[in-house]
């Protein structure tokens, strides 16, 4: 196994090794996550990126062992944070890490509010648990850090409830709860996907200038590759369970080593191929597809798990999982043709066709 | 078919279910052999009264007061208490399934005047309002149906109608309303057969509180006096309850079994109609 | 006359429950031309999903008038608009939750020909093979009932069944945003193929604007309840006139990370309630340009040039694009004419400015 982390660099906040998180159903065991590392440094926005069922989520559950036990869990692999495994903990000394190591945004706000406490309350419970605060500086404390999430008028928020608010300011709150006790790391599980584009823009600059302020680590979970663009610093993309492909990010857009990878950018009707005029009435050029769809997890073929939809398959694909190799600089991918077939992919974002 | 056999292995992974089936087919069987088991009329009586149970092989459930033998008396009101049951359940389905359907589909107007009327039978209590109903008719076996249905039918209209008012705005129906299709082939073929489910459930458990509505009404003495129930052998049996229990635990038995055994089919059918449940 | 669709002034309001109304479609004007993918973008609320039910009959406008080919189909008799829906299908945004989980796909595809009366059951089994064919499902799918098939598979279905009745015009209601990026490609693919060999109008409703420079040929921006822009695509990516699409375009994620822009300003605030919406120009709450005239007229759809229309007031002050400049500069956190009640994000690139 390659680890992304080189000796020159700082050690990592978070680093996960060979994670694996199975889940144990009627219907067969589910390997959701399946050997997965990973590493965040303080500072530093990665962004884990892929469809549904690839394991992103899982992922970040396992993080912060949130996974249903029964029928999940995690059989293999470490998870240290500043250096410490997390997979033994206990649930007692797991809710530390929850409150002040690592904290945790998800994609719809409702759901991680409470309906019957006011904004303030419950921003105020984590403090007082946490920092062991009095009431009164709790509230204080919580005034504050709406202020700090540009909610507008926030000591009149923090009496009001979940549902007088709106999506985006829900997701504002979440965020003032999640970094309300300092957390080194955060974890933000498709914040945006509930929220409307120009909504989306606000909360996707809060969390960057949260980064920027607080000098966090932030793992930004997302299937939506504009958000990646957008927002990370290095980027995993993950199929099936597995990490394929890790990068900095311009150099992943620009030179994607991985068949899945370079699909997903082709897929994503983005960029040159949007633009430029047409004919009216004309079809739009071809989007380049990605055949086939993902493999359900009980039934996961042997080898690589993209083959059956890859072009450059050959039968050494369907032989042996191919492990994650290093490409160049901090670039790593796990494909054993990508020496060969890389090299001509280029992508249609490299032509610049905006003004 | 796909979807019947994993609706059937589904239901069969609940024990208790399943064990409730095998005692309505025993019930089943019951009351289709009377006839050939016990050919002569249950009202005859074929030997001493009260004769307990185990005294004497002729009449091994033993004999009420007037010499009748018990057992022939359960086997042939087994079929007039699932009769009963059934028919009336179905009828109330039925007529509930429509007023449901109507009220929920159109709404408005309709949806108003429905609903009401529904109320104002829901709020006379249901043994209360039978018991008027049949000393009206007269009692008999079509009466006692009749009216254990029309006070029944309420329950699932408003059932059918919360279910309706959810699916009428599924997609799937306004597809269905985007090709053309009819407000009643709607009703008919998109949105009842994705309303089956808590329909069926309801029945059985409706087919239990109907079995036992039969019961207490023979018992009251507002059964037909043509047809022997397990409710007007209990009836009978009471006036001897200190010295000859049995005759009255018997019947109560073999209904507390049946309805137990609707239930517990009820149940097992809501889990394995239930698709949350699916996976469990 | 080449449109096949013709909106009048559509309006679609909803009784609130409290007595209030929701102003959900607000007197929507649209022209569709044959063989033309017109898209519907705007965030949740703007009405876009409503407008497009609305126009398909499945719910009854408040006022307006909807054309197919010519002919009106608004306050028809059940039994006349049946027949005129053959023109006007719709492909709906859930793929799971727009099939029948009870009826195979063959019934479901055959049942627009049934309810039609179309072809005797051996040539409307042949129709059914074909449209299969068509969307790229294999023939033994017609068996099958939808949970056996994927989201992507699914939306084919849908595809398929509204394509059934050979219709001019497909309303498609945001029909690839549940689906993943790979399976996207797929669907996106496959409607343009079928819109060039079938001539197909589209109506395509989306929030995604990647999705919608994509597949359009003009973009309509919705803001709600109201059209607020109106123009070819590439005229509306090159000048977007109203700082409403503006503010749009600026905000949507592009996935290249080498088109990043320095961390703009950002549009503030939400879109307020469609119960109670702005006076005069709706969009005036949230816009940076806003002038006392925005809150007492209400700005009407006008031709900038050739077919670019955009309804704001400040869109022709001096000069045809400076409305999209003055949006740009005051958006940049240049000094702006100052709007009414409510601070201005003036200090610049400032993201704790920008509140709700």
């Amino acid at each position: 196994m390659l680890s992304p982390t080189s000796a020159a660099a700082p050690a990592p906040l978070l680093e996960i090794r060979d994670l694996h998180t199975h889940f144990f159903t009627p219907r067969g065991v589910m390997k959701a996550v399946n050997g997965v590392s990973l590493a965040v440094r303080r500072g530093e926005i990665l962004a884990v990126v892929g469809e549904s069922g690839c394991g992103k989520s899982v992922t970040a559950m396992s993080v912060l062992k949130l996974i249903a036990t029964p029928p999940g869990r995690i059989v293999k692999g470490e998870i240290l944070f500043e250096g410490r495994d997390l997979v033994p903990l206990t649930d007692r000394a797991m809710q530390e890490v929850r409150g002040e190591g690592i904290g945790m945004i998800f994609q719809e706000p409702m759901t991680s509010l409470n309906p019957v406490l006011t904004v303030g309350e419950q921003i105020a419970e984590t403090l007082i648990r946490h920092k062991r605060l009095s009431r009164r500086e709790a509230r204080e404390k919580a005034v504050d850090l709406l202020d700090l999430v540009g909610l507008s008028d926030p000591s009149r928020r923090v009496g009001q409830y979940p549902h007088e608010l709106s999506g985006g300011m829900r997701q504002r709150v979440v965020i003032a709860m999640a970094i309300a006790c300092d957390p080194k790391l955060l974890i933000a599980d498709e914040p945006t996907t509930a929220l409307d584009v120009t909504v989306q823009a606000q909360i996707l600059d809060l969390l960057m200038e949260m980064r920027d302020r607080l000098g966090m680590g932030l793992v930004i979970i997302t299937h939506d590759l504009g958000v990646v663009a957008e927002t990370a610093d290095r980027v995993a993309v993950m199929y099936a369970g597995r990490k394929v492909e890790e990068a900095g990010v311009q150099e992943l857009f620009a030179q994607p080593r991985h068949p899945y990878t370079q699909g997903l950018i082709r897929a994503t009707p983005d960029g040159g191929i949007a633009a430029g005029p047409r004919i009216a009435g004309r079809r739009p050029p071809r989007l380049t597809e990605i055949p086939g769809m993902v493999p359900p997890l009980d039934r996961m073929p042997d080898g690589c798990a993209f083959a059956p939809r890859c072009p450059h398959a050959i039968e050494a694909c369907r032989a042996a999982v191919p492990p994650l190799e290093r490409a160049g600089g901090t670039h790593a991918v796990a494909c054993i043709r990508s020496g060969e077939t890389f090299a001509h992919k280029r992508v249609p974002h490299a032509v610049e066709a905006h003004a | 078919m796909n979807g019947i056999l994993s609706f059937a292995r589904r239901f069969a992974r609940n024990r208790a279910a399943l064990a409730g089936v095998l005692v309505l087919l025993f019930v089943g069987a019951m009351a289709l052999s009377a006839p050939f088991v016990y050919p002569s009329d249950p009202w005859d009586m074929v030997t001493m009264p009260f004769v307990w149970p185990g005294e004497d092989a002729e009449v091994w459930l033993g004999s009420d007061m007037m010499g009748r033998d018990l057992a022939s008396g359960i086997f042939h009101g087994a079929k007039v208490s699932l009769t009963i049951g059934f028919v009336a359940t179905l009828l109330a389905t039925l007529f509930g399934t429509l007023v449901g359907a109507l009220a929920g589909y159109y709404l408005g107007l309709a949806d108003t005047l429905l609903m009401r009327v529904t109320e104002l039978f829901q709020t006379i209590p249901q043994f209360i309002f039978a018991i008027v109903v049949v000393a009206i008719l007269t009692p008999s076996v079509t009466n006692v149906t009749l009216a254990i249905a029309l006070v029944s039918w309420p329950s699932v209209a408003r059932l059918v109608r919360g279910e309706v008012l959810a699916l009428r705005e599924r997609e799937f129906v306004q597809a269905s309303r985007s090709i053309g299709m009819g407000d009643l082939r709607i009703i008919a073929t998109q949105i009842l057969p994705n309303a089956l489910g808590p329909i069926i459930v309801m029945g059985s458990l409706m087919v239990a509180t109907a079995i036992l509505t039969e019961a207490g009404l023979a018992f009251l003495g507002l059964g037909d006096p043509n047809v022997m129930s397990w409710g007007s052998i209990i009836g009978a049996g009471r006036d001897a309850l200190r010295s000859a229990w049995y005759i009255t635990a018997i019947p109560g038995f073999a209904i507390l079994l049946t309805v137990l055994a609707l239930n517990l089919v009820g149940e097992g059918l809501n889990d394995a109609l239930n698709p949350r449940l699916k996976n469990r | 006359m080449t449109n096949v669709l013709l909106v009048n002034d559509l309006v679609k309001h909803f009784p609130a429950g409290d007595g209030r109304v929701v102003h959900a479609v607000d007197g929507v004007s649209l022209e569709l031309d044959r063989g033309e993918t017109l898209s519907l973008v705007g965030e949740s609320g703007c009405g876009k999903s409503t407008l497009g039910k609305t126009i398909m009959q499945l719910h009854a406008p408040t006022s307006g008038s909807v054309m197919v080919e010519g002919r009106e189909i608004t306050r028809l008799p059940k039994r006349a608009l049946r027949t005129l829906r053959r023109d006007l299908q719709m492909v709906f945004q859930d793929p799971f939750a727009s099939l029948n989980p009870r009826v195979t796909v063959g019934r479901a595809l055959e049942e627009p020909l049934i309810v039609q009366n179309q072809g005797a059951r051996k040539e409307r089994r042949e129709r059914v093979a074909w449209l299969l064919e068509k969307v790229g499902l294999p023939a033994d799918a017609a068996g099958r009932h939808p949970h056996e098939f994927s989201g992507g598979q699914r939306q084919r279905i849908g595809i398929a069944r509204a394509l059934a009745l050979n219709p001019k015009v497909i309303i498609c209601d945001e029909p690839v945003s549940a689906l993943d990026v790979s399976v996207r490609a797929q669907v996106l693919n496959l409607l343009a193929d079928l819109k060039e060999e079938f001539g197909l109008a589209y109506l395509f409703i989306s929030h995604d604007l990647s999705v919608v420079e994509y597949v359009s040929d003009r973009v309509a921006v919705m803001y709600l309840g109201r059209i607020v822009e109106v123009a070819r695509r590439e005229d509306l990516w090159a000048r977007p006139l109203h700082p409403y699409t503006r503010a749009l375009l600026d905000a949507a994620p592009v996935a290249d990370p080498s088109r990043r822009r320095a961390r703009r300003p950002r549009l503030a605030g939400e879109v307020p309630s469609p119960t109670n919406p702005p006076s005069g120009c709706r969009f005036r709450t949230r816009c940076p340009i806003a002038i006392p005239r925005c809150a007492e007229e209400v700005p009407h759809l006008t031709d900038a040039r050739d077919r670019h229309m955009v309804a704001c007031h400040r869109a022709f002050e001096a000069g045809t694009f400076e409305g999209g400049a003055l949006a740009e500069r005051a958006l940049a956190g240049a000094p702006a004419t100052p709007r009414p009640g409510g601070a201005v994000a003036s200090s610049p690139r400032s993201i704790a400015t920008a509140r709700l």
